[in-house]
């Protein structure tokens, strides 16, 4: 059999290949004859066929097949073979196959060898690759090699044994006596690998940390020594002594340092020699100093030294290298929050670096430009930053125009300014701006009343020029439906009135209707502008053309629109002034409130209490019809409560004892007049602004009361018959062991509401949570006034009777709005 | 990728301007398709970077530093609380290291010598951390190691690989 192929001729041999395939063809070849070669248990050859798998693993090409080789190798008493077979371990073998523990026990007698070479490659195996079950069996040859005075080996197991400490940290303990003098090495490799091995049982155990506090001063001496020592050749860089260990000492000090006084104040002087004396012009310099600046920023360090440190980063920021620049806006990024003010001074710099060229750098820059936004600077910074936005690459806008959004909301200096900030945004970078931006912006502008004029005769002259960006488009045309009557009549203050006919505003919207450009969304809402411009506008037979064209159209959003607003044309032309008028301010939209938790009280066992049945109430079907007559105006008791078979008939004199300082007119006073009297059905869809219909459904439940262990929500809904009247039900729970007895509620509000309690679920609250009594509480707030209400609770409780009075204040202004 | 307690530099890649892999040292435990996926990653970024850009990146919740000597990538995954400049003065110290070995090292000797350059590799750092800071202690143990390796040939009279 010829000898194998060697290696670099392997090498020479598939690089001559022109074509994968050629490659593939080679490499096959010669993976099957190694693969015979290792068949016959050839041990001359074996180095020098596993070194060619590995090239070829390195190509992409499976080598499995040469695993156990590596550890025959391993096991050879020749170097070459364990050097090569102990760097095939590390490439092909994996911690997740069983197959990597066969190499356990050579591990253990290398770390034994005479030669430290072999001690070291084996040591060096286990510090890479060493599973936690290896390092368990070996832990203790680490820790024997720790504290050889062998320099070599000592730096190599002090790695070592940061390894077997990240695999196994119960381990860590075992370590602790070789570190005694680990520091007084006066060896650099010893030293730095010490100084790792150190900082890495600190990080991971408090107590250790504690332990090594009083090794500071013995650190702040080394690191001195660096910085004064004269010229040593060995460990220059640049003409800095040994940059690695002493950042690697710095960092040691920072996790010391964090959070302890002494600490912190032993090593001021030396943080504050290295970051004025360290040599800048290099990045190696550099690199110091920014570990420097970081450790001076997580210790408690003096004023005066995190001045300096946030100078330092400032003159990072007008240094020419980037990556120089990349890490000083980084670490400003992080520190922004703590030392707001001394990043503040450097807010020009940071300004500048929006124009850098680099990807990276830019977005930083963008990044903590935001975060230096405030009431004072914010004019000049939004200046800068709607620049960016105009300049900068696809990928940032979206994320600038938000930002810009949250800036200006926070600290807009007037209305004006908000709104022309606003506009600028979407006239720049109209189609990055996100989805939720539309609503968030229609809000505003309906709550800067005196600038709605102004903001509908700049949306509308940006519309004339573009109508391509989606947002900006569904903005304007929303801001025309509402607003276009303040746009024909020609008044604005802010700037000076255009002179726009009805017909040139319906010509712009029809114009976004037809347009390729637009979106479905965005034609829903030019679509239902037009509409509500029927109420706003005299050309109403234009608009009615219009919609009925849309009828028919194909896409069913828009037909249903279409339909239904032809419907109001015709069958409901009564209703649709009313329906289209000018919407209301609207309440920025909150999420959900939680729902309500149910407190649970253990499992104690239900003490036998008398079973008193809820009363059956007989309810006329009248009382549910009371409420059309309250809409009607016919004769209504301000306040009805429902009659409990126990309790006497009238409850009008009762009631008037509750009011205290609530006025209610005891004499059935005629319901305020209201002007259109509703059908009990509503037409869907008619809202002009579909993405606001939630605002209604989601008003929050609230505690109204909660005291002696009787807990009262109340949960609202609006009637769909009447925007003027608030459903509220109450849900009384008890939650003390004993169950409530002879449950009332009773209600009362002020003169400008009516309300109306329909039945009780039952007159009992079950204790320890195992039910809720409800009720039906109906609130007509025509004034839409501020809700409140005077309760009074009385039941029976551990034989004796409880009444309570209480006020309840705290209505979520969405039930009465 | 883990999220480790305490920052280490988890790889260490070299690759040609072609993005063919000349080294790969792991030091976290991945499984064969985890690391190609590394590969292809940061083959694909560090290529595609725009000339002039700054050496740093950020891939997943690591920092990516790279640097180009003549046609070879050197590029290392490292913690996002790591320094990334010093993981420059790290690559450089290597490359110095392999040029002090080979004399002015190119690709060529890297690509007919990668045994060697893991040697190198191994002598310089280990688990992710810096074991030698002195670029002549470092030589010195690789000079002795290979006159280990040629002792033993020539004394048992076969060839070297």
């Amino acid at each position: 059999m010829p000898a194998p192929i060697r290696l670099r001729e392997l090498i020479r041999t598939i690089r001559t290949a022109r074509t994968q395939a050629e490659e593939r063809e080679m490499i096959q070849k010669e993976c099957a004859a190694i693969r015979s070669s290792f068949r016959e248990e050839d041990n001359t050859y074996r180095c020098r066929n596993v070194a060619k798998l590995l090239y070829m693993h390195m190509l992409g090409y499976p080598a499995h097949f040469g695993q156990l080789e590596c550890l025959k190798l391993i096991a050879s008493q020749k170097f070459t073979d364990k050097r090569i077979g102990y760097l095939g371990a590390m490439l092909l073998l994996d911690e997740r196959q069983d197959v990597h523990l066969l190499m356990t026990n050579c591990i253990k007698n290398d770390l034994n060898h005479s030669t430290q070479y072999v001690q070291g490659v084996a040591l060096c195996t286990l510090g890479c690759m060493g599973s936690a079950e290896m390092c368990r069996d070996l832990a203790g040859e680490v820790e024997k090699l720790l504290k050889t005075s062998n320099s070599y080996l000592r730096k190599k197991a002090a790695l070592c044994a940061v390894h077997v400490i990240r695999k196994v940290p119960e381990l860590m303990e075992m370590f602790l006596p070789a570190t005694k003098n680990l520091l007084n090495e006066k060896n650099h490799g010893v030293l730095h690998t010490s100084v790792v091995l150190l900082t890495e049982m600190c990080e991971r155990s408090p107590d250790m940390l504690a332990h090594f506090r009083k090794l500071v001063p013995q650190l702040v001496r080394i690191l001195k020594n660096l910085i004064m020592s004269g010229y040593s050749p060995e460990h220059d860089v640049s003409g800095i002594s040994d940059p690695f260990l002493q950042v690697r000492i710095l960092r040691l000090l920072r996790i010391l340092g964090k959070g302890d006084d002494d600490s912190s104040e032993a090593m001021n002087d030396i943080l504050a020699q290295v970051a004025t004396n360290t040599e800048t012009s290099k990045n190696v310099g550099n690199a110091i100093l920014y570990e420097t600046v970081l450790t001076i920023m997580d210790i408690k360090s003096e004023s005066g030294l995190r001045v300096l440190a946030i100078n330092i980063l400032g003159r990072f920021l007008l240094n020419n290298d980037k990556n120089i620049r990349y890490v000083a806006l980084t670490s400003l990024l992080k520190t922004v929050q703590t030392d707001h003010n001394a990043v503040q001074r450097h807010r020009s710099t940071i300004v500048d670096c929006l124009k850098d060229l680099d990807v990276s750098i830019k977005r930083r820059a963008m990044e903590l430009s935001f975060a230096l936004v405030n009431g004072n600077n914010v004019r000049g910074m939004m200046k800068e930053l709607l620049h960016f936005l105009d300049m900068c690459d696809p990928e940032f806008k979206a994320d600038c125009a938000s930002g810009i959004f949250l800036a200006a909301e926070k600290y807009a200096p007037s209305k004006r300014w908000h709104i022309d900030t606003i506009m600028k945004v979407l006239t720049t970078a109209g189609s990055y701006v996100r989805d939720d931006s539309v609503p968030n912006l229609i809000q505003l502008i309906t709550n800067s009343v005196e600038m709605h004029s102004y903001t509908v005769q700049r949306l509308y002259k940006a519309v004339l020029d573009d109508i391509s960006q989606q947002p900006l488009v569904q903005v304007a045309s929303w801001c025309m439906g509402e607003y276009g009557d303040l746009l024909v009549s020609g008044q604005c203050e802010e700037e000076e009135p255009i002179h726009v006919t009805e017909d040139e505003v319906l010509d712009v919207l029809e114009g976004v209707l037809v347009s390729n450009l637009s979106s479905p969304i965005t034609r829903g809402y030019a679509l239902t502008a037009i509409m509500k411009l029927s109420t706003r506008f005299s050309s109403v037979n234009r608009i009615k053309r219009v919609v009925s064209i849309y009828g028919s159209s194909i896409d069913v959003e828009l037909q249903q629109r279409a339909v239904e607003y032809n419907a109001l044309f015709k069958k409901y032309d009564h209703m649709r002034s009313a329906l289209l008028e000018r919407m209301p301010i609207m309440e920025k939209t909150t999420t959900n409130g939680p729902t309500e938790i149910l407190h649970t009280n253990g499992e104690a066992e239900p003490s036998v209490r008398d079973s008193k049945h809820p009363p059956n109430i007989p309810q006329p079907s009248s009382q549910a019809n009371d409420l059309l007559d309250l809409l009607g105006g016919n004769d209504v008791v301000p306040v009805i409560q429902t009659e409990l078979p126990t309790k006497p008939a009238s409850s009008g004199g009762e009631l008037l004892d509750l009011l205290g300082d609530l006025s209610l007119s005891g004499v059935p006073a005629p319901a305020a007049p209201i002007s259109v009297s509703q059908p009990t059905f509503l037409l869907d869809g008619i809202s002009s602004q579909p993405l606001f219909n939630d605002v209604a459904g989601a008003i929050p439940p609230m505690t109204a009361y909660n005291k002696n262990g009787l807990k009262i929500d109340f949960t609202f809904e609006r009637s769909n018959s009447n925007p003027n009247v608030s459903v509220i039900t109450i849900h009384a729970s008890n939650l003390t062991e004993v169950d409530m007895a002879d449950f009332v509620f009773q209600a009362a509000v002020p003169k400008t509401f009516q309300l109306q309690l329909l039945s009780p679920s039952s007159n009992v609250v079950p204790g320890l949570n195992k039910g809720t009594v409800t009720q039906v509480i109906k609130v007509l707030n025509p004034q839409k006034q501020q809700l409140r209400m005077r309760i009074k609770l009385t039941y029976t409780h551990k034989g004796s009777s409880v009444q309570d009075l209480a006020e309840v204040n705290n209505f979520p202004t969405q039930s009465w709005q | 990728m883990y999220v480790l307690p305490v920052p280490q530099m988890r790889f260490l890649l070299l690759f040609s301007r072609q993005g063919k892999l000349r080294l790969q040292k792991w030091f976290t435990p991945l499984v064969e398709r985890e690391r190609k996926k590394v590969v292809r990653d940061m083959t694909l970024m560090v290529l595609g970077r725009p000339p002039r850009s700054c050496n740093f990146l950020h891939w997943k919740d690591l920092k990516v530093v790279y640097k180009r000597y003549a046609s070879l990538y050197f590029c290392c995954g490292l913690d996002d609380k790591d320094n990334e400049l010093l993981a420059l003065e790290v690559l450089h110290r290597y490359v110095e290291l392999l040029d002090k070995y080979f004399g002015n090292v190119c690709e060529l000797d890297i690509i007919f010598n990668f045994e060697k350059a893991y040697f190198i590799l191994d002598e310089f750092l280990m688990g992710g951390e810096v074991q030698e800071t002195s670029k002549v202690t470092v030589a010195k143990s690789i000079e002795a190691s290979d006159m280990l390796q040629e002792t033993m040939e020539e004394y048992m009279s076969k060839p070297a690989f």
